[in-house]
């Protein structure tokens, strides 16, 4: 039963960096705005939460530095494509290629070295119940944070008036520029919100999940996460299913492969790749529902008349 | 101070042909700060990237090397991007299009005549084509986002390849290492100047591909429907094209002609199947095809560019001691400035001073 | 006239702009414009499109800047850095392309508007009241998205009432709506001006700016060309001030004999292609050579998806739902109806009937490669395009609709509305259609180039050709159509001759009557009059 137990930690340890970066990301594209550079600003969270951490020795430090620095980095997407309204496809993607190339060469010395872990959070007596006890109790202070930024995102969205404004001007720029809103700044806020998610999703990578640094060690993780928030609908619960669904297909492998079974290892290495591809398939296929879910400016450039 | 967009009424044709120059004069200079910061001599670090590789003959020829597939499948993007279909997984098609090229020389190595060579660049064609049809046919039938399904099927490609050179296309003489048996001489794309350097006939290919391509996008009526889908599906309607019709079109060229990039790549550079046969060119071309500003032609000189970066990185790492992963820094800079830039094409960037912000009741 | 009331000269100003200037590149949108606004008048500001009334009323209204100039609020000076500052002040503004959001309720889009924090109850309360209390109902719970035109100019002018302005700016407000919707909102006009409020109310029909406003500002090309009290003024003079210089009428001969029929349609129907689509039920419709029918209806009712349907950008699984030269189409795609010697020209004109970026020979292309392919293109399946021909195309056509333009071959962005549109009409007159369909020709165009181009939809017809205008606008329609019927909910009307039709008749239709069944918008309408009547 205590197997049981830690595949479940296991399972939620996989899934809260896809969480907290597809919430971020969820923001983003709920203001209009969509960011490929998930990837980017993942890996580079990563490697400087393992560069801070280790050569602070402090985890929660490392933490707070993959944050700053993945909003930061995303800051550049967003002068590119707000202020100078580039493409946003291909500005995401540039910014996907240059945080991989950046972290690589930030990276470089750290490679093989042993990582600093984030102590986990253990609340006497709770978390030595039996079969939920560590499950709930017990586990890496991310898990609770992303489990509240569910609920926080959710909250602030569709229970605020900022969340409103953001949320409309998703829907249509040029109404909330007549209305007066400040498109462009809110922009900027919700791409730097998004940006400290992949980056806090990255740095958990690095200082809970392997504690390792590793060149191109998010593997997909940050294009996984966009594909959540389409298989979310843009709706903040739903993200919370999709990543656990994710985090299980993952770690679901790792055990098989571990078991055996004769099955090659590189087919069931891309089983949450392939698992990618259906669940978009599956919830496109209602190209009615898709289009009502989807913020209808997501990925439209705004240029202000003066 | 704040930029201010103003939009021009016509694009501006001096800046389509300046802006990438300006990109790649940003990109040195930011380059030259990176060196700096790395504590190198910026004006050496940036002579050994982008002047040491041209001085030699053999290394004129690697750069050929490198620069046919990143052309090719350049070349490909451009008609897919053209046509607003966003295919991000060249990388994935161009080792699929090797994988179904080489099972002939690993499956049939006693097949050796001069139908060999042919018939793997078909296959190699057909391979990326056909991977390229997933995406295709996973946005037209069920309204999935290529891109997405596009990039992860560059994953289950790179492990399905692993796959093969460790499992069933082991060469069995090859001491445990993955990897297929070598190419019989049939099976290899000649070199130019054997006696030279290692120039293959790939890139010749390229440079045939981008030219057809330039001629099919500019003046033939399929061409133009590439370019009117591109720039408004409603007017593609109007004018009686089919959108679906034209996610298949430009994904499967696309597809191909990475395709023939990969077999190009293991038949004339490589010489047998690995694990890894590609420094990510299927990426690396995504900027080769925006700096050529989505011309085919462009591309050409783009991937020129974009392969040099791979040799002086190289040349870097060997008189410097700079870190070959500088390379992707340069490239993703590159791309940043490229799209940056791109802006004047369309729009006058203006200078606002804070003055006229701050008007008081 | 039961709106007029006293004439107000010697009022103070509520609101006074003087010497706007306000460039855009290298035009001037707005040069050296004064504007006098009194207290309690309703004032209208005329002008052509593009003669610079938005860009001012932009301005009044914080969204843009003035380059230079003063604007005085009740005696003050002021500057209206945004659309904020603007409501803070008291000046509240409704939009002719609303700004409101379709994924959003009634309630949160009235919220948006509101500058210090609501509960959603307490707003919902309010509006609800005030919308009792001026006879403009609404629900505060349903989307937007899910809304009429009309509807949603009431969400518009109750969200704008709830910040209890005394400046009303109203941009086109009567364009989307039927002509019994635009009589409910001159009751509310009134009884708001009765409450001493001003109302700037920019117009270009003059009928009703001669009906119900005080004052007229009138602009031409960024400069104000005179103000008058339009009730002492005739259509004509007012027009004549607008355009600058009097705007031939069209010249039409009675309705000839009936032709043969060249374009029918039989029971066709569409369902909705997307949620905010409308679904076509039951057309039917025969249009003959020699004639010009006309299609009224409010916006979004269905006339996007009437052309789509007829112009084989959206094909039918039955064939004979639509037959053109006596052969069934219904199924074939918008080049094999061109092949039968059809014509299409869809409302947008950026995007949809042209491509902004491309160069006018390659808009020739866009329409005519399938049906012109002999002269267009070359070597059979490579399909080579001669660009001297379609070069040659072009000059034709520019010189044939007087097309002003600069150099050979620009861009189409590059050309103004009025220019593009004869463009286009020229690129399909060009072909000498049996049929042509054209949806809003003259949408976004200048006077002398609407007058041009709703003479040769009338000299196409008298030349033997079936020609469909799909149009807001009722004056064009009772200008050029010998037959009339009204689009509703994705229904069509019994054709009416132009002869019989009038205003009231078509207005009915086109607020959704059925002969011999109630008015739908009847409960509306009795609220406004109720409360209206007690305003005098």
């Amino acid at each position: 039963m205590d197997m049981f137990q830690n595949i479940l930690i296991t399972i939620a340890t996989a899934a809260t960096p896809l969480l907290i970066a597809a919430l971020g990301e969820l923001v983003v594209e709920r203001s209009g705005v969509l960011n490929l550079g998930v990837e980017g600003m993942m890996v580079m969270g990563a490697v400087t939460g393992f560069a801070v951490a280790l050569s602070t020795g402090n985890p929660w430090l490392g933490m707070l530095a993959g944050t700053i620095v993945g909003a930061l980095f995303s800051q550049l997407f967003a002068f590119l494509v707000l202020t100078i309204a580039t493409n946003q496809v291909a500005t995401g993607l540039s910014l996907t290629l240059l945080g991989l190339g950046l972290s690589g060469m930030i990276g470089e010395s750290f490679v093989g070295q042993p990582g600093i872990k984030l102590p986990n959070i253990d609340i006497p007596v709770l978390s030595d119940l039996p079969l939920v006890g560590k499950l709930l109790f017990g586990q890496d202070p991310i898990f609770y944070m992303a489990l509240a930024l569910v609920f926080a995102v959710w909250w602030f969205l569709f229970r605020t008036r900022a969340g409103l404004t953001l949320r409309a001007l998703g829907d249509n720029h040029d109404s909330a520029h007549a209305l007066g809103i400040k498109v462009l700044r809110i922009r900027y806020l919700a791409v730097a919100f998004g940006g400290a998610c992949a980056g806090l999703a990255g740095a958990h990578l690095t200082l809970v999940y392997t504690t390792q640094w590793i060149e191109n060690m998010t593997a997909g993780r940050g294009w996984i996460a966009l594909a959540l928030v389409v298989f979310a609908s843009w709706r903040p619960a739903r993200v919370l299913a999709g990543a656990y669904l994710f985090g299980a297909v993952s770690i679901g492998q790792l055990h098989a492969q571990a078991l055996g079974f004769g099955i090659p290892s590189q087919l069931l290495s891309s089983l949450p790749y392939l698992a990618t591809i259906a669940v978009l398939v599956i919830i496109s296929q209602n190209r009615r529902l898709t289009l009502i879910n989807t913020p209808a400016s997501l990925g439209r450039p705004f240029v202000p008349d003066r | 101070m704040r930029i201010e967009l103003v939009k021009r009424s016509q694009q501006s044709a001096w800046w389509q042909l300046a802006s990438p120059f300006l990109a790649l004069l940003l990109t040195l200079i930011a380059g030259a700060m990176v060196f700096a910061a790395l504590g190198k001599n910026p004006a050496l670090g940036l002579y050994y990237f982008f002047i040491d590789p041209l001085t030699e003959v053999w290394s004129l020829h690697e750069l050929t090397v490198k620069a046919g597939p990143l052309i090719l499948i350049a070349v490909g993007l451009c008609v897919c991007y053209r046509s607003n279909n966003w295919n991000i997984g060249a990388e994935g098609q161009f080792i699929m299009g090797a994988v179904l090229a080489s099972a002939l020389p690993i499956l049939a190595p006693g097949f050796q005549n001069f139908l060999t060579l042919p018939l793997m660049l078909l296959l190699g064609m057909l391979g990326g084509a056909l991977y390229a049809g997933i995406p295709a046919l996973l946005k037209a039938r069920f309204n999935a986002n290529e891109i997405l399904t596009s990039l992860m099927l560059v994953y289950v490609a790179q492990l399905f390849l692993d796959w093969l050179v460790r499992g069933i296309w082991r060469d069995p003489k090859g001491f445990a290492f993955p990897g297929s048996i070598r190419f019989p001489p049939a099976a290899t794309i000649p070199e130019i100047i054997p006696s030279q350097g290692s120039a293959h006939y790939g890139f010749v290919l390229a440079l045939l591909a981008a030219v057809i391509v330039w001629f099919f996008l500019g003046r033939t009526l399929k061409g133009f429907e590439v370019r009117v889908i591109g720039l408004s599906p409603r007017a593609g309607r109007f004018a009686g094209f089919s959108s679906t019709g034209m996610v298949f079109f430009s994904f499967m060229l696309s597809g191909a002609l990475a395709g023939l990039a990969g077999i190009s790549e293991v038949s004339g550079a490589i010489g047998q199947l690995r694990e890894v046969i590609s420094p990510g060119y299927g990426f690396t071309a995504i900027i080769v095809a925006f700096l050529g500003r989505l011309n085919p032609l462009g591309a050409i000189v783009a991937g020129l560019l974009l392969a040099l970066t791979y040799l002086g990185g190289e040349a870097a790492q060997q008189s410097l001691g700079i870190s070959l992963r500088a390379v992707r820094v340069f490239q993703g800079m590159l791309l940043f400035f490229v799209l940056a830039c791109d802006t004047l094409i369309i729009y006058k960037v203006r200078l606002v001073g804070a003055a006229r912000a701050g008007v008081t009741s | 006239m039961a709106f007029g009331t006293t004439n107000k000269k010697d009022e103070t100003a509520m609101l006074e702009a003087s010497g706007i200037v306000k460039t855009f590149g290298s035009m001037r949108a707005n040069d050296l414009v004064d504007l006098s606004v009194a207290e309690g008048e309703i004032h209208a500001l005329l002008g052509e499109n593009g003669a610079g009334k938005s860009t001012l009323v932009k301005m009044l209204y914080g969204s843009l800047q003035p380059d230079s100039g003063d604007i005085r609020w009740r005696g003050q000076k002021v500057s209206i850095p945004s659309p904020f500052a603007a409501r803070h002040i008291g000046i509240g503004m409704v939009f002719q392309h609303f700004s409101l959001f379709d994924s959003l309720s009634v309630a949160d889009n009235i919220k948006l508007s509101l500058d210090r924090e609501f509960g959603t109850g307490d707003v919902a309360a309010r509006a609800r009241s005030l919308s009792v209390e001026y006879g403009l109902p609404l629900k505060p719970d349903s989307i937007v998205g899910d809304l009429s035109v009309g509807e949603r100019q009431r969400v518009e002018i109750v969200r704008c009432l709830l910040q209890n302005p005394r400046l009303i700016i109203l941009d086109e407000p009567t364009s989307v709506l039927t002509p019994q919707e635009a009589d409910n909102l001159f009751v509310t006009l009134d009884r708001l001006k009765g409450e001493g409020r001003s109302i700037l109310y920019i117009s270009h029909r003059l009928d009703e700016v001669k009906r119900i406003c005080d004052r007229a500002t009138i602009l031409r090309h960024g400069k104000v060309v005179g103000h008058c009290d339009p009730r002492q003024e005739t259509a004509s003079s007012l027009a004549t001030m607008m355009v600058g210089t009097s705007v031939a009428a069209i010249r039409r001969e009675s309705n000839p004999a009936k032709g043969r029929a060249m374009l029918e349609l039989t029971s066709a129907a569409m369902p909705a292609s997307s949620p905010f689509a409308v679904a076509l039920r039951d057309v039917s419709l025969s249009v003959s050579a020699g004639e010009v029918v006309g299609i009224a209806g409010v916006a979004g009712n269905g006339q996007s998806e009437l052309f789509k349907m007829v112009s084989g950008e959206e094909t039918l699984p039955r064939n004979d739902m639509i037959t053109m030269m006596g052969k069934p189409c219904a199924s074939s795609g918008i080049n094999a109806r061109r092949r039968l010697g059809a014509s299409f020209i869809p409302e947008e004109r950026l995007g949809h009937s042209a491509i902004p970026q491309m160069s006018l020979t390659q808009n020739m292309l866009l329409s005519r490669h399938g049906s012109d392919r002999a002269a267009f293109l070359r070597f059979g399946p490579l399909g080579l395009v001669r660009n001297d021909v379609t070069l040659r195309a072009t000059k034709r056509v520019s010189e044939a609709m007087d097309v002003r333009k600069s150099g050979d071959d620009p861009d189409a962005s590059s050309l103004s509305g009025g220019n593009l549109q004869k463009f286009i009409m020229g690129r399909e007159l060009d072909r000498q259609p049996s049929i042509l369909v054209v949806n809003q020709p003259t949408w976004g165009v200048d006077a002398g180039a609407s007058a041009r181009i709703r003479q040769a939809l009338v000299d196409l017809a008298r030349s033997g050709s079936a020609v469909v205008v799909i149009s807001q606008d009722l004056d064009e329609i009772f200008e050029i159509s010998d037959r009339i019927c009204v689009i509703h909910d994705g229904k069509l009307s019994q054709p009416m001759p132009a002869g019989e039709a009038t205003l009231e008749k078509i207005g009915l239709l086109m607020g959704g009557a059925n002969p011999g069944h109630e008015l739908p918008v009847a409960p509306d309408l009795a609220h406004a009059d109720a409360s209206g009547g007690g305003a005098h």
